[in-house]
C-alpha cells in the first residue's frame, strides 16, 4: 500500500473559496453569486478583490439560478454558491430548464453536502444531490476529495464550457493531494494500485478509503483505490480496467446508496462486466443531528465499514469462482 | 427597423393568421394568449427593439427579449420568422417531430432568436435580470425586455426577482405582464386573485406603466415611454391590458382558448375574421 501522509487539514469549501479567487484573477468573465451564505461558502476573498463581479441575491435560490443563467447570455461565467440542499433539490426545476436544458455555462457550487454538515440535522444534510444532478442531461458532476483538489477543480471548471455541479463539504479533512495538481474533468485518479479488490471512492471518503487500504494491507489484502472525483462523465475505462484485474468492487460515498456513485458504477459493470459490488453509502435514509464523526460511524461511512465491505466483496468473488 | 403604424397592423394581422394556422396544423398549442400579445410582439420586434436577426447568443450591443410564459410560443415563433430570424416555411413544423419549433421555446434546438428555454413558469424575470446585470458589467447600454403572463406571477420566483431588481437598481430592464385575467382553470380572480398589481409592483420599487395591449398606437407609445424611463435607478414594469384571443371573436376573452386548437371550420372562421393578407407562411 502506497503511503499517504498529511501535515495539514482543511475544509474543502475553503479550497473552493481559494479556487474561485484564482479563477477570478485568471478570467475577468468569472462572476460569483451567493444566497446569503458568503461566510459558509468562503467567498469573501473573491468579493474583496472583485466587488463588482459579485451578486448577493438574498435568501432566494431560485432567483439566483435564473440570474446566473441570464448572466451567461452576456458572456459571463457564473459560480453560484449555497448549501448543497438549496443548490439542488430546492431549485431542481430552475436548473433543469434555465441551466441544463438551455445549456448555460453555470457552475453550481454546493457546500455542506451530506451528513457531515452535522448538528444542523436532516433538513440541511442532502444525500440525494449527486443523483439529482447526474440525471440532468449535459450536467457534469464533480465531488473532489480534499482542499487542494477542490481548489484545482474550481479553477478547472471555469475553463470548461457547460453546466457543472461542484460538491464539497464543511468538515476539516486531511490534505493529501498535490498543491499544484492539474484537475482533469472526467479522468479518475489512481490512488493505489492493487490486485484483490477495487475501492472506488468519492469526496472525503477517498481518505477513509486510504485508511481502509492500510488496514486491509495489514491483513494481507491488496486493495486498489481509485478516486472518482468526477461522477459524470464517469471514467468507465478506468473502472473496467481495475475490475478486470481485481474482480470485485466497493464504492464509497457520502450519499444515499440510491442514485449516487455506486449506482453509476453498477450500471457500467452490469453492461460490460457483471461483478460483485458492495456499497458504502447511506442506506436510503435521512440523517440526523450529531457530530460529523459520530454520523460517519452511525451511518456506516468510515474506514471500518469500507474494510468490512471489501472483505464481503472478496468473499462473494471467491464464492462465484 | 421602425415600421409605421399601418405596417405594424398589417404584420400583426399576418402573425395572427400564422398563430391559428400553426395551432390548427398540429392540433395543439396556445392560441388565446398568443393572439392577445401579438400587438406587443409586433411593436417590439418591428419598431421598439434594436436587434439583429443574424443572432448571437450573447446579444452584446443589442436589445434582448425573454419570453417567460413560454406557452405562447406561436406568436414568438411567427414574429421571429417575420423579423428574419429563420424561414417562415419552418412555422409549418410547429410542435411536430424533429422540429426546432418545440411546443415551448428552447435553445436546445438552436433556433435563432431564442436565448433561454421557458415553459415551466416563473423563471424568465430572473434570467432577464441576469442578462441585464451582464450588460451593465460589459458597459453595454442596450436594454432587456421580458413578457410574463398574469397567471404566471402566481409563481413565487417572480417575487424573489421582483424584490431583487429594484434593490440592485436594474434600470436597463423593461418587463411586461400580459394582464388578460385568464388562466387555464378560469379567470385569475377565481383561481388566485392577483390583487392590485400596480400597488404591488410599486411597493417593490418598480416604475409601473399601463398599456392598452390591443391598441398598436398605445403599445408603441408606452414601450417608447418605458425606454425613456430607463437608466433612472428603477426597473420598469408595464401592465399590459389585453384580451385573450384578440382578433378572433369566438376566442376573445375566454380561458377555454388558452390551450386548445381550432377545428377545420373554426380555422376558416378565424382566418375570415383576420384581415386578408399575402405572404402567410
Amino acid at each position: 500500500m502506497k503511503k499517504y501522509t498529511y501535515t495539514d487539514k482543511k475544509d474543502t469549501r475553503s479550497g473552493f473559496g481559494a479556487g474561485l479567487l484564482e479563477a477570478g484573477r485568471k478570467n475577468d468573465q468569472v462572476v460569483a453569486l451567493c444566497a446569503d451564505l458568503v461566510g459558509s461558502l468562503k467567498m469573501q476573498d473573491f468579493i474583496n478583490e472583485f466587488p463588482e463581479r459579485f451578486v448577493q441575491t438574498g435568501i432566494a435560490e431560485a432567483n439566483m439560478i435564473g440570474i446566473a443563467a441570464g448572466m451567461t447570455i452576456g458572456g459571463k461565467i457564473p459560480f453560484t454558491g449555497t448549501f448543497a440542499n438549496f443548490s439542488t433539490g430546492r431549485v431542481y426545476d430552475q436548473i433543469r430548464q434555465s441551466v441544463a436544458y438551455s445549456n448555460k455555462n453555470v457552475k453550481i457550487c454546493a457546500s455542506h453536502a451530506g451528513l457531515t454538515l452535522g448538528e444542523d440535522g436532516a433538513t440541511h444534510q442532502i444525500l440525494e444531490d449527486i443523483g439529482l444532478m447526474k440525471m440532468l442531461p449535459g450536467m457534469t458532476v464533480i465531488n473532489p476529495c480534499d482542499y487542494n483538489q477542490t481548489k484545482a477543480a474550481t479553477m478547472a471548471i471555469a475553463e470548461y464550457e457547460g453546466p457543472v455541479y461542484l460538491r464539497f463539504g464543511r468538515p476539516v479533512v486531511p490534505i493529501f493531494t498535490d498543491a499544484d495538481q492539474k484537475f482533469e474533468i472526467g479522468k479518475a485518479w489512481m490512488v493505489n494500485e492493487g490486485a484483490d479488490v477495487s475501492i472506488f471512492a468519492t469526496g472525503h471518503l477517498v481518505w477513509e478509503a486510504i485508511l481502509a487500504g492500510e488496514k486491509l494491507a495489514e491483513e494481507g489484502i491488496d486493495a486498489e483505490i481509485i478516486n472518482i472525483h468526477t461522477i459524470k462523465p464517469l471514467d468507465a475505462e478506468a473502472i473496467l480496467k481495475s475490475v478486470a484485474k481485481t474482480g470485485c468492487v466497493v464504492t464509497a460515498e457520502e450519499h444515499n446508496r440510491l442514485g449516487g456513485l455506486g449506482d453509476s458504477v453498477a450500471q457500467v459493470l452490469a453492461v460490460h462486466n457483471p461483478t460483485p459490488q458492495e456499497y458504502v453509502a447511506v442506506n436510503d435514509s435521512f440523517g440526523e443531528s450529531g457530530t460529523p464523526a459520530q454520523l460517519m460511524t452511525k451511518y456506516g461511512l468510515d474506514a471500518e465499514h469500507i474494510v468490512a465491505a471489501a472483505k464481503k466483496a472478496i468473499e462473494r468473488k471467491n464464492k462465484k469462482a | 427597423m421602425k415600421a409605421d403604424l399601418q405596417t405594424l397592423e398589417k404584420t400583426a394581422s399576418q402573425i395572427r393568421r400564422d398563430i391559428v394556422r400553426m395551432v390548427h396544423g398540429c392540433q395543439s398549442g396556445h392560441p388565446g394568449g398568443s393572439l392577445g400579445c401579438t400587438d406587443f410582439f409586433t411593436a417590439l420586434y418591428f419598431s421598439v427593439m434594436n436587434h439583429d436577426p443574424k443572432f448571437n447568443m450573447d446579444g452584446i450591443g443589442e436589445d434582448l427579449f425573454f419570453l417567460s410564459n413560454g406557452h405562447i410560443s406561436p406568436v414568438f415563433y411567427s414574429t421571429l420568422a417575420h423579423a428574419g430570424y429563420f424561414d417562415k416555411a419552418e412555422l409549418a413544423t410547429f410542435r411536430k417531430l424533429n422540429s426546432r419549433l418545440q411546443g415551448h421555446p428552447t435553445t436546445h434546438e438552436h433556433l435563432p432568436g431564442v436565448r433561454i428555454a421557458s415553459g415551466s413558469l416563473g423563471q424568465g424575470l430572473s434570467v432577464a435580470i441576469g442578462a441585464a446585470l451582464a450588460k451593465k458589467l460589459n458597459g453595454d447600454k442596450s436594454l432587456v425586455f421580458t413578457l410574463h403572463g398574469d397567471g404566471e406571477i402566481q409563481e413565487g420566483q417572480i417575487w424573489e426577482a421582483a424584490m431583487f431588481a429594484p434593490h440592485n437598481h436594474v434600470d436597463n430592464l423593461i418587463s411586461t405582464i400580459d394582464v388578460n385575467g385568464q388562466q387555464i382553470d378560469g379567470p385569475t380572480k377565481k383561481v388566485l386573485s392577483l390583487g392590485d398589481l400596480r400597488a404591488k409592483w410599486e411597493a417593490f420599487g418598480w416604475d409601473v406603466l399601463d398599456m392598452k395591449g390591443n391598441d398598436m398606437a398605445d403599445v408603441v407609445k408606452v414601450l417608447e415611454e418605458a425606454k425613456s424611463r430607463t437608466g433612472q435607478g428603477k426597473p420598469i414594469m408595464i401592465l399590459m391590458h389585453t384580451e385573450m384571443g384578440y382578433g378572433v371573436d369566438f376566442m376573445v376573452g375566454s380561458h377555454k382558448w388558452h390551450g386548445i386548437a381550432p377545428n377545420d371550420e373554426q380555422l376558416k372562421l378565424a382566418l375570415d375574421q383576420l384581415e386578408e393578407t399575402l405572404g402567410d407562411y
